[in-house]
């Protein structure tokens, strides 16, 4: 009996091997330009995943609705990596068979280890929000994407978020802050910058470390108590999140003086802290919850209402929602900006998606066209600057909602360009890369 | 009918201890090990190398040395994925600072840091063992996971923790290719595979079976304990130790101390106790069968959806992933506990005795 | 000062909330020798079934009362753990008796598997709620005596006195009903117990069924204070050290050994912590347990291990 099962097991898996191998051979014939989907719905992070898979999914479904990209249908195809580097590079590999021309993995683990496979097989990566900071030199990091912001942005503007409340940059002086962050690339990207603006102001940083996934802060916040800095930024994710929120509470720590970065600030993080979690604030990666913005209603009408919806209709317009549909849009209009030169109509490569990414140019009419009205403001990237825009705001949640709570903010450009090149240059003296000339970037 | 081994006489004592006593058992592993070496790079893809050989390869080789431990000494741990860090970082360290240092010296550099550790953290099963020194044994899984993230020495002060390496070069042969890669690893693998199988054939493999079988008896024979336990740890340490670095090394290119977290070291007992503990063969079945299930079923089964005509969303397939993974797991353990090297070894002997059972 | 007890009372009461979890590891090693692996799954579990059938009890009853929905839930999450317990005896521990201790620790991660899979299958893999009322707001305490005050959570001083009382009732329960008591005999000697009548299946049915209970009470708890998510199921490793240091097989160890590590993480992280740049608790407990082991091979409360040749 054992041996009928091994034997039937092992006829299955012919079958599954070869059932896939066909589909795989199917989708490269078409002409349809494919966007491989690298989400997370399962494990210690799913509760954050799932909204920005689906929003990021439903985009791509609008764009086929509206009659894809200059006439070019998008098919994709979803991988679940469980927020483990491993798996996101098993998921790289298969995608990248099936003809994958940018990778998005909303992972700053997977990050890291795909940016040393993009350059030799030659497909972009977009890590709008995330991944490392220096990659915004596109001189050495040609192929990452760090659009919108790096996480040097976020905590650039969140000190001077902290400054603004107190009454200006010299107030920050002898004052106290605490960077509660997740245990992990991720969550120690951050501290350079803010340790030279502790330098440059003068106030005193914290620095409090929480182990993954987070759910035991007890002795953390027992430090916040003890130190009392007179804010705490939170740089979590998923479920680190909301705890921290709870433990805050449970220590009576105001949650008005807390600020999370965009990880930190979207439904999922205060959904089920509530009441409790009234006050706080989180930056804004651009956008905030937007179920009134034109885009939503689209996706809406001509997903949602068409019986094609990913996710729960009411998570339409959420904040992680909304970052993976802008995440998409980035995508899609690389391909679009691409296809200006490349060909109007054709299928693009990684190569000549890297050109439309790294001369993407969004004014705000053509944001304003494309539904995003109020949502964004204008990304220009170039060779140098492979971000396009540092624009910042803040939202705090009032016990039910996300609301905005400040103007928008920009990153100080004078103190991030040196630190980036500084990164990044020592990046390139390692891995013994020449940065490309201005004459170079022009091809 | 092919498989008898009438007519193979031994006629010397070295004939009779060879490590394999019939003639079509030779020469079947060294035709596979030569199509690994020329038949697979010509057949297979990128894909196929990147996702599934490499890993496989370097799992293995880290089952291979968890399988030392765990299956021949018997010392059960679930620190595994931290020798397997501690080899990648120590060979990390060693391949960046100093100046023009071999990707395979600074490898074994690291598994030979990673062996000192292992004797380090091998004390207490002087001590404590069984289920008992298990939980000892994440004290290391947990302390590497701090040190790797907390002491920034060791990343080389990088700012976020995370380290890369490339350039990987070897006596003027560069390693980037998936195939050069690949070649690399399976060397790797069967060198130190030939070393774990003589290894456990001589003295001290002996000895550690003693102590695994009944270590107060063996200690009444003669054996010492603590040399016999600590050399495991250290041997087996180094093995895991250098499949770490490969691992970093040659399939990430770039990580962080999260890609060895207790999940790893789960993982890597996992294979051991499938694959069959104290068995060579068994740490290759394991690593293959973890390896490549939860893919295979990645795939198999949203293309067995489509044959039905549902599509199965991301979410349900890795969920019904997790189930069928349990359920394999818990079904091999009852069907077959000594994991798939013993199904193997009855299949052979059915085999010899195939056509005529009686 | 203040601050000093305030973290030795937060060490504590995180101390009683480990020790929820220890109890599970305890009964069920205790009674049939399989160290399990699952029960931060099954806390996780558990939790799920509580918190979705509470949503969709109060969602039948109209809103109305939510200590109603929330008995019905438990009752409903009581017999989905029973239905486990079940499937679990009748399908996998019954075929892998006398096996070695490794194998049947392999047997319980493919159980968490399944558990982890069919719970985010049937119940969802997004953030849930469990409130049963639990108050979230902290009090202060002794302001006249110390400097600032002691903060007290009640939430985690009302999990602490339902950590005690179950505590109690199982040991009761294990002390002086006839079920406890044939637990017990099964405990020390599997076919002993069997000669004289006991049946052994329906004996590990209970034990895994009141292991079960265990992880419905510790995910209520733990639930109400961080939602119900994927990463409960991680509670387990924190617990795994409390259960070494109070040994395998001692009810009173589980809950000693629960303080003891409560208390040393607390203490270790908040005072040595900031010298070596934080983060140390998870490794400080697992080596405190460690040193104890050193003494104690058997933990702190086990059965001394006696070797025959």
């Amino acid at each position: 009996m054992k041996f009928r099962s091994l034997a039937l097991a092992a006829a299955m898996s012919t079958i599954g091997f070869g059932t896939t191998v066909a589909s795989t051979a199917a989708q490269a014939q078409a002409k349809e330009q494919f966007f491989p989907v690298i989400v997370y719905r399962t494990g210690a992070y799913a509760a954050n995943g799932g909204p920005w898979a689906n929003g990021y999914v439903d985009y791509l479904k609008l764009v086929n609705a509206k009659g894809g990209i200059n006439g070019v249908k998008i098919s994709f195809e979803e991988c679940e990596t469980a927020y483990a580097t491993d798996r996101g590079v098993e998921c790289y590999e298969r995608l990248k068979g099936k003809g994958a021309t940018v990778f998005q993995p909303l992972s700053t683990g997977i990050t890291f280890a795909l940016t040393e496979k993009a350059p030799i097989d030659k497909i972009p990566l977009i890590t709008a929000g995330y991944g490392r900071s220096e990659s915004q030199d596109g001189s050495v990091f040609t192929w990452n994407f760090p659009l919108l912001g790096t996480y040097w942005v976020g905590a650039d503007v969140a000190i001077q978020h902290v400054a603004k409340q107190l009454g200006g940059l010299d107030k920050l002086k002898g004052k106290k802050i605490a960077l509660v962050y997740h245990d992990s690339p991720y969550g120690k990207e951050p501290i350079p910058l803010l340790q030279e603006r502790a330098k440059l102001h003068g106030f005193e940083l914290d620095l409090l470390p929480v182990a993954h996934p987070g759910v035991e802060q007890k002795a953390t916040w027992l430090q916040v108590r003890k130190n009392r800095p007179d804010y705490v930024l939170l740089w979590g994710w998923g479920v680190m999140n909301s705890t921290a929120l709870k433990e805050a509470q449970a220590t009576g720590f105001p949650r008005d003086k807390m600020i999370g970065v965009w990880w930190a600030g979207a439904e999922p993080d205060v959904k089920d802290v509530g009441a409790g979690a009234k006050g706080y604030s989180a930056l804004t990666l651009q956008h905030g919850a937007e179920p009134n913005s034109k885009v939503a209603k689209d996706v809406i009408a001509l997903v949602h209402d068409k019986g094609q919806g990913t996710g729960p209709k009411d998570e339409v317009g959420q904040v992680l929602y909304m970052r993976g549909l802008i995440s998409a849009m980035l995508g899609v209009e690389g391909v679009r900006k691409a296809q200006e030169k490349y060909g109007k109509g054709k299928v693009m490569t990684g190569e000549q998606v890297r050109w439309g990414l790294e001369n993407m140019n969004l004014d705000q009419k053509t944001l304003d066209g494309m539904g995003f009205a109020g949502v964004m403001r204008p990304v220009q990237t170039s060779c140098l600057d492979h971000m396009g825009s540092s624009w910042v705001r803040v939202h705090s949640w009032d016990g039910a909602n996300w609301k905005f709570a400040s103007d928008w903010y920009q990153a100080d450009d004078k103190l991030l360009r040196g630190m980036v090149l500084n990164a990044s240059r020592k990046y390139a003296e390692e891995k013994k890369i020449t940065p490309r000339t201005p004459e170079q970037c022009k091809q | 009918m092919l498989y008898r081994e009438n007519g193979q006489f031994k006629t010397s004592y070295a004939a009779d201890q060879q490590v394999f006593t019939i003639a079509q058992d030779k020469w079947f592993v060294l035709g596979v090990i030569a199509f690994a070496f020329i038949g697979v790079p010509m057949l297979v893809d990128e894909y196929m190398f990147r996702a599934i050989l490499i890993p496989f390869l370097i799992l293995s080789l880290a089952a291979l040395g968890v399988n030392l431990l765990v299956g021949y000494c018997g010392q059960i741990t679930l620190g595994a994925g931290a020798f397997m860090a501690i080899g990648a970082y120590a060979a990390y360290n060693f391949f960046v600072r100093i100046e023009g240092m071999p990707v395979v010296l600074a490898m074994l550099l690291g598994g030979g840091v990673s062996a000192a550790m292992g004797v380090l953290f091998g004390i207490p099963s002087l001590r404590v063992r069984g289920l008992y020194l298990a939980v000892a044994t994440l004290a290391a899984q947990f302390f590497c996971d701090w040190a790797f993230l907390r002491i920034s020495w060791f990343t080389n002060d990088s700012s976020s923790g995370s380290v890369s390496v490339s350039n990987l070069k070897m006596f003027g042969w560069t390693i980037d290719s998936p195939v050069d890669k690949y070649l690399f690893c399976l060397g790797v693998m069967v060198v130190f595979a030939v070393l774990a199988k003589n290894l456990t054939r001589a003295t001290v493999g002996r000895q550690w079976m003693a102590i695994r079988d009944m270590d107060v008896a063996a200690e009444v024979i003669g054996i010492r304990p603590m040399y016999s336990k600590l050399s495991a740890f250290a041997v087996s340490s180094f093995f895991v130790g250098v499949a770490g670095a490969m691992w970093g090394f040659i399939h990430l290119g770039s990580w962080e101390p999260a890609a060895f977290s207790v999940d790893r070291s789960f993982q890597l007992l996992f294979m051991v106790i499938i694959g069959g503990l104290g068995s060579i063969l068994g740490s290759f079945f394991g690593a293959a069968f973890i390896v490549v299930l939860p893919i295979f079923l990645n795939q198999f089964l949203p293309a067995l959806g489509d044959l039905v005509g549902i599509s199965i969303s991301t979410a349900a397939v890795s969920h019904a992933e997790l189930i069928i993974f349990g359920s394999l797991i818990v079904f091999f353990l009852i069907v077959e506990p000594h994991g798939l090297a013993r199904l193997w070894s009855i299949a052979k002997e059915k085999l010899r005795l195939w056509p005529f059972p009686h | 000062m203040g601050f000093f007890i305030e973290t030795l009372i937060g060490g504590l009461m995180a101390g009683m909330l480990y020790s929820l979890v220890a109890l599970g590891f305890v009964l069920i090693f205790k009674s049939s020798g399989v160290f399990n692996f699952a029960q931060g799954a099954m806390v996780l579990f558990a939790a799920l079934a509580m918190a979705r059938f509470s949503e969709w009890a109060n969602h039948a009853l109209g809103g109305d009362s939510l200590l109603l929905a929330n008995l019905i839930a438990f009752v409903g999450a009581g017999l989905v753990m029973l239905l486990v317990a079940w499937v679990v005896e009748r399908f996998v521990l019954r075929k892998l008796v006398n096996q070695e201790g490794a194998t049947l620790l392999m047997v319980t991660l493919g159980i968490t598997y399944v558990l982890e899979g069919i719970g985010q299958t049937v119940f969802g893999s997004e953030i849930y709620n469990i409130d049963v009322g639990m108050p979230k707001d902290p009090v202060l305490m002794f302001e006249s005596v110390f400097e600032g005050g002691i903060l007290i959570n009640k939430e985690d001083f009302i999990a602490a006195l339902i950590a005690a009382l179950l505590v109690g009732l199982l040991s009761l329960f294990f002390q002086k009903t006839p079920v406890g008591r044939a637990l017990r005999a099964v405990a020390d000697d599997h076919q002993a117990a069997l000669s004289i009548g006991i049946p052994l299946n329906r004996i590990w049915v209970i034990v895994w069924l009141v292991a079960g209970i265990v992880a419905l009470v510790a995910g209520i708890i733990w639930g109400s204070k961080l939602g119900v998510q994927f990463s409960l199921a991680t509670v387990a490793l924190r617990a795994l050290p409390v259960v070494i240091l109070g040994g395998l097989t001692s009810v009173p160890g589980a809950i000693v050994g629960g303080l003891i590590i409560g208390v040393g993480e607390k203490l270790s992280e908040v005072y040595i912590g900031p010298m070596v740049g934080g983060g140390i608790e998870i490794w400080f407990a697992y080596v405190l347990a460690l040193v104890f082991l050193l003494f104690r091979p058997q933990g702190l409360f086990g059965e001394k291990i006696i070797d025959r040749v």
